[in-house]
């Protein structure tokens, strides 16, 4: 049950293949209008995308972490979040632990990254981490990890390269064939082709335009069909589809956007960080599905089985499924209703919030003092002094 | 002469349908090994907790004598039987889950205890244990569903047989308290 998802992956696939068709396809027009050989349009353009994909192979997740400042957790850190972490972790039955960062930023969001299952690394804002309940961040880090164990991450990396590689021949190209190409190439043809050669120039611009935009659809498609998947899986991990739903009900309602995000990173996170309020339900352009069709998808669940989530799918899009028959088994899954800890050692908002904050401090290596009145002290790293006055009660500390 | 070669050809193919299925059913029974003593890993860590538990909880809870020695009791029992089946742990580790809630249910009536700092960290490292016990559990229970149904289904169970590979047991809790509760609707 738990590998056969791989088995969805054979169309992702078969999408991938075509916008590598798409890339060689540009590569072909480059080579033949500027050069008069193809093959070293394709040799330019596979060495651009060989180039960035080694890149973004290995350099990838860190090159993520460090644009969105994210900061890397200890257990003793924060304990909660480690220990979801974890549960998520064996529940997927992952074998390494994957390493946990915190973005200092009032956005709610969160992304998994990482190369392979063995190498993997998840971020949640501060923001969220304060705003969710130990099942909602349940929730949403069993959607991340089921990114990490579906290898979805490497797959969205490779596309979202391939799609820039795809982006970049295309921006050039097009430029050189309308301002600067069209005339050197011109002269230095011979009479007799001209008609082919226009004909060429014609077919070349038309693809140069259109590539983009259709290798970008495709992304997008592939990236829907992985959140949906995600949302199946973290479902089936926790046993407890309230838990995402209702931490995807708390993330719909806000509209802050994440600054550190941008436009090649968007698939990486639980929720699109660029959304506008009143998003078309169908939009084709979107990275995500809506919120609130994954909110209804989730909660009109009748168990917490793969099986049960196709059900729901496909009462929301009129018989049209999404999981692979492959992967779906006849068995029950029933939803988890019983929590041991019920709600009684569970920390409110206004407690996760501080104790966020606490974290945040820690990781900027500020020194922090309670101090018997009840006022929190933070001593910056570069603060030298010995002992320290209480600005609140007067009352010096140690440090 | 082809005669020869189209014997020899049939040995190689089903020598090689042979080793694959042979390795899967390795992987499996591998995978299956892994996730019961990822079970135990946690189990343990149970074990561990509930001295310290027992430490910060005495103090504050004079008059739940019962509660507290039920759970001690039931975390000694545990231990004891913990080289035992899958079947008999799951009975005695059942008893300690449910020995374990009714005493943090109790918790309620104590806010001086609610408010101790230490006991709030054991309650969270409690909460998360018994959360990595039923996940580990989901996930052991799934490997084994994998496995048993690769060693009873064709044409993997003839391998299975030829090679001495034995269906393992699922690890069930079958305690009352837990089976009986509650449904909570979300509409």
């Amino acid at each position: 049950m738990w590998e056969q998802i791989r088995s969805n992956q054979i169309r992702s696939v078969v999408l991938t293949i075509g916008m590598g068709a798409l890339l060689i396809l540009i590569g072909y027009f480059l080579g033949l209008y500027f050069f008069d050989s193809a093959i070293a349009g394709l040799v330019i353009a596979l060495l651009v995308w060989v180039i960035l994909s080694l890149i973004g192979y290995f350099q990838g997740d860190s090159i993520l972490l460090s644009m969105s400042r994210a900061k890397k957790i200890k257990r003793d850190d924060h304990p909660r979040l480690y220990n979801v972490v974890e549960e998520m972790k064996i529940a997927s039955g992952l074998e390494k632990m994957p390493d946990i960062y915190i973005i200092d930023d009032p956005a709610l969001n969160a992304f998994a990254t990482g190369r392979d299952p063995n190498r993997a690394s998840v971020a949640i804002t501060s923001g969220l981490l304060q705003k969710l309940n130990r099942d909602e961040l349940q929730g949403v880090i069993g959607h991340e990890i089921s990114h990490i164990k579906n290898r979805d991450v490497l797959l969205m990396a490779m596309c979202s390269i391939l799609l820039g590689t795809i982006v970049l021949l295309a921006w050039y190209g097009s430029r050189f064939l309308i301002f600067g190409g069209a005339g050197s190439r011109r002269s230095s043809s011979s009479g007799g082709g001209g008609g082919a050669q226009l004909i060429i120039l014609v077919v070349a611009l038309v693809f140069m335009i259109l590539a983009p935009i259709v290798a970008q659809l495709i992304y997008f498609a592939i990236s829907r069909k992985r959140e949906y998947l995600a949302d199946a899986s973290a479902a089936l991990y926790t046993r407890y589809p309230e838990g995402l739903a209702s931490a995807l009900e708390k993330l719909g309602t806000s509209t802050g956007q994440l600054k550190s995000a941008n436009k090649a990173t968007a698939p990486m996170y639980i929720i699109n960080p660029f959304r506008k309020k009143g998003m078309k339900a169908s939009d084709l352009s979107s990275t995500h599905p809506p919120i609130s069709e994954r909110i209804r998808i989730l909660r009109a669940m009748a168990g917490a089985s793969f099986n049960d989530y196709d059900q729901a799918y496909r009462k929301a899009h009129r018989g049209e499924g999404v999981i692979p028959a492959t992967s779906l088994a006849a068995e029950t899954v029933p939803i988890t209703t019983t929590k041991l800890e019920g709600e009684a050692g569970e920390p409110n908002e206004i407690q996760r919030a501080r104790e966020t904050s606490d974290v945040m401090w820690r990781l900027s290596n500020y020194n922090t003092i309670t101090c018997d009145c009840g006022a929190k002290l933070r001593v910056p790293p570069n603060f030298k002094e010995p002992q320290i006055k209480c600005p609140h009660c007067g009352r010096t500390h140690q440090i | 002469m082809v005669a020869v070669y189209i014997i020899i050809g049939v040995v190689v193919v089903l020598l090689i349908i042979f080793l694959v299925l042979y390795n899967g059913l390795v992987r499996l029974r591998n995978q299956v090994k892994n996730s019961w003593a990822q079970i135990d890993v946690q189990l343990k860590r149970r074990y561990d907790l509930i001295p310290n538990l027992m430490e910060t909880v005495k103090g504050y809870m004079k008059h739940e004598r019962e509660t507290l020695e039920a759970v001690t009791k039931a975390r000694n029992l545990a231990q004891q039987v913990s080289s035992a089946g899958a079947g008999e742990r799951a009975k005695a580790e059942g008893e300690l889950s449910s020995a374990l809630s009714r005493l943090l249910a109790v918790v309620e009536r104590y806010p001086d205890l609610k408010a101790n700092q230490n006991f709030l960290a054991l309650q969270e490292e409690l909460t998360s244990t018994e959360n990595k016990i039923s996940f580990s559990r989901q996930f052991y229970n799934d490997s084994v569903l994998r496995y048993n149904n690769q060693t009873q289904m064709v044409p993997s169970n003839i391998v299975a047989s030829m090679t001495g590979f034995k269906a393992s047991e699922f690890f069930e809790v079958t305690v009352a308290a837990e089976r009986e509760a509650p449904k909570v609707s979300f509409t």
